[in-house]
């Protein structure tokens, strides 16, 4: 009986081809964005993980602020670190390897008749090291470099390739704002980040030139630590936040106006922020659902009245009420799911071209996929239902009787 | 077999539309007993309550007041599901219209109530060949109704009245959308196959030349039966 109301709902269904396609259309976007979003947030989240888990876990992040990576508005009013700060860092916890400052901003370089807008990541001589990102060419900022602020810099492989495409730019000087500086050396590529951003699209900069020339000011954004083997990251978090807490002078019973986090954290924050537009857009796809919902409701409301006839003759052959219902609910249910099939399809489809242009893995979800399915039936049962018992409902002698 | 129960009881029987000053009574007394293996017409002018008649018989409906006794069943009594389990298991309809269903081969239709009866697919395509071979369509079981003439199409219909073994074939002025010759040869055809299948058959019908294939005529004017009677020819 099942088998055979469902062999006529797909004759129905493949009856009226484009009809059909065009009431599953909301439901096919809701599904297939839902599938696109997880996927590929998945597949970010995946990279973010395998990035961190690269950069090793003795690195730790200090920015001022409550949540600093996350939502802006405590960290705007906390005060900003200064060059200070970190010298008294690194004196008052020499067990830490190397501390450097980090501020960052953008700018248009140009060499010659080229030109190129670039991230500014402006830092120390201690930057690559904590940070483990060795120099193709070239050399790092020595001491005296920094401390003077003088105007040199170290190209990432993108803007390398922008300004000089297969030259050897060291020595060579680009302007950049309104000086010029001098190319000292070259980063190795690292390819895109876990947002599909291409880190080697930035130029290095001492700090205290970008403080003076570019960005008027003396606020360092982060302080980059790399804590020697051997010391536990919690130790080490733990004692940078003393520190810092004295340095700022805080109370006793004052919160923190910074944050600490070990990479495990900016993992989990960068993840989380993922997290949130997945939910973000699910909302959206959840309205999708809604939307294709009542596109299925409508046309199955148009097929109950079409089928009115049809109905009285079933009715009047044998068939009792709830086989009627059950006949135009599993119709409705073949449609949803019709929908979520091309959704999943579709969605898969997007997910798989995405992950591709933005470097990340391909991470489909069988769990996601099941509830994709079990969500547009879902739609079709609740949706189908009301149609379907008005069908049910109907008088046979009226049904009949229907033109 | 006349001394047998009849199948069909109609006793005393009212349907009564509407209320108040708006009330229609279609059926106003209705006193009708058919035995098994009967060939009744009923005939009357419209309006006459003939159709209110074959929809209580097909127990599509239920009586306002009076019995009707179906097999010794009451059907004023019976809830729509349990009608139409008897509607499935005991009678076949034939409408004026063919009232077949389109886009679904003739063979498809035939198996329709089949369905319904929860048959094993195997059985349901035996049974409904053999109904498609005795009204003589075996060789269109794949046609669509479109496909068909009319008359080949009420054959289609009659088949599918016939493939679930019903003892009463309910017929809605059979022949009212079909010339002369066809008209008939499905008469021809409905009398065969009640003798084939000792069929009882109650069929509406305003032609006079339809009814004469009947052994019995009822005379319906304004809900009541006004006359009852054998005609010449008698099975």
């Amino acid at each position: 009986m099942i088998f055979e109301t469902l062999r006529l709902a797909v004759a129905s269904i493949l009856r009226n081809a484009l009809r059909s396609f065009l009431t599953v259309l909301g439901v096919v976007i809701g599904v297939a964005s839902v599938i696109a979003m997880v996927t590929v947030g998945q597949g970010s989240s995946d990279q973010v993980i395998a990035d961190v888990e690269k950069l090793g876990t003795n690195v730790l992040m200090v920015r001022p602020g409550q949540h600093a990576m996350g939502p802006r508005a405590v960290g705007q009013q906390a005060r900003p670190f200064t060059l200070r700060d970190i010298e008294l860092l690194s004196e008052a916890l020499p067990v830490l390897e190397t501390a450097a400052p980090i501020a960052t901003g953008n700018a248009t370089l140009v060499f010659g008749n080229a030109n190129h807008r670039a991230q500014i990541t402006a830092t120390d001589a201690r930057y690559l090291v904590a940070s483990d990102w060795p120099l193709s060419l070239g050399r790092n900022f020595s001491t005296g470099e920094t401390r003077a602020g003088r105007a040199v810099c170290i190209l990432g492989e993108t803007v390398r390739e922008e300004l000089f495409g297969a030259a050897d730019p060291v020595g060579e000087s680009i302007r950049l704002k309104t000086f010029s500086c001098e190319v000292i050396g070259v980063l190795e590529a690292k390819g895109a980040s876990s947002f599909g951003t291409d880190q080697d699209d930035v130029v290095l900069l001492p700090i205290r030139t970008f403080q003076r020339r570019v960005a008027g000011n003396t606020d360092v954004a982060t302080i980059y630590v790399a804590v020697a083997d051997g010391i536990s990251t919690e130790d080490a978090m733990q004692e940078v936040a003393f520190v810092m807490r004295d340095l700022r002078r805080i109370g006793a019973h004052e919160e923190d106006d910074f944050t600490v986090m070990d990479m495990k954290q900016v993992a989990s924050m960068l993840t989380g922020i993922t997290g949130i537009l997945t939910g973000l857009l699910a909302a959206v796809a959840a309205v999708s659902l809604l939307v294709g919902g009542i596109g299925i409701m409508n046309i199955m409301l148009v097929s109950v009245t079409e089928r009115t006839r049809e109905i009285g003759i079933r009715m009047a052959i044998g068939a009792q009420a709830h086989q009627v219902l059950m006949q135009f609910l599993i119709e409705a249910v073949a449609l949803s799911l019709l929908g979520g099939v091309l959704g999943v399809v579709l969605g898969l489809v997007i997910a798989a071209v995405t992950s591709q242009l933005m470097a990340i893995p391909f991470a489909p979800d069988p769990l996601v996929i099941v509830m994709a399915f079990v969500f547009s039936a879902l739609v079709g049962v609740v949706f189908g239902y009301f149609p379907a018992r008005n069908a049910a409902r109907l008088d046979p002698i009226e049904a009949l009787r229907h033109e | 077999m006349a001394e047998e129960e009849p199948l069909i009881r109609l006793n005393g029987v009212k349907r009564v539309y509407g209320t108040g000053a708006a009330q229609v009574r279609a059926l106003d007394g209705v006193d009708i007993d058919i035995s098994p293996g009967e060939f009744v017409a009923i005939m009357g002018p419209s309006g006459s309550g003939k159709s209110t008649a074959m929809n209580l018989i097909g127990c599509l409906d239920r009586p306002t007041s009076g019995q009707y006794l179906f097999g010794g069943v009451g059907v004023g009594n019976l809830t729509s599901d349990q009608r139409a389990l008897l509607r499935r298991h005991y009678l076949g309809f034939i409408f004026q219209g063919y009232n077949l269903l389109p886009r679904m081969s003739a063979c498809d239709n035939v198996e329709l109530p089949l369905i319904y009866k929860k048959l094993a697919r195997h059985e349901r395509a035996e049974r409904a060949a053999h109904a498609l071979d005795l009204v003589g369509l075996a060789d269109r079981a794949g046609h669509d109704p479109s496909q068909l003439s009319g008359g080949q199409q009420q054959r289609v219909a009659i088949a599918r009245a016939l493939a679930g073994d019903p003892r009463v074939v309910l017929a809605d002025e059979p022949t009212g959308n079909l010339d002369t010759r066809r008209s008939a040869e499905i008469m021809d055809l409905l009398v065969d196959l009640r003798r084939k299948q000792n069929l009882t058959i109650v069929m509406v019908t305003h032609e006079d030349d339809m009814a004469a294939y009947a052994d019995r005529l009822i005379w319906m004017v304004d809900g009541r039966v006004q006359r009852d009677s054998k005609t010449r020819q008698v099975a």
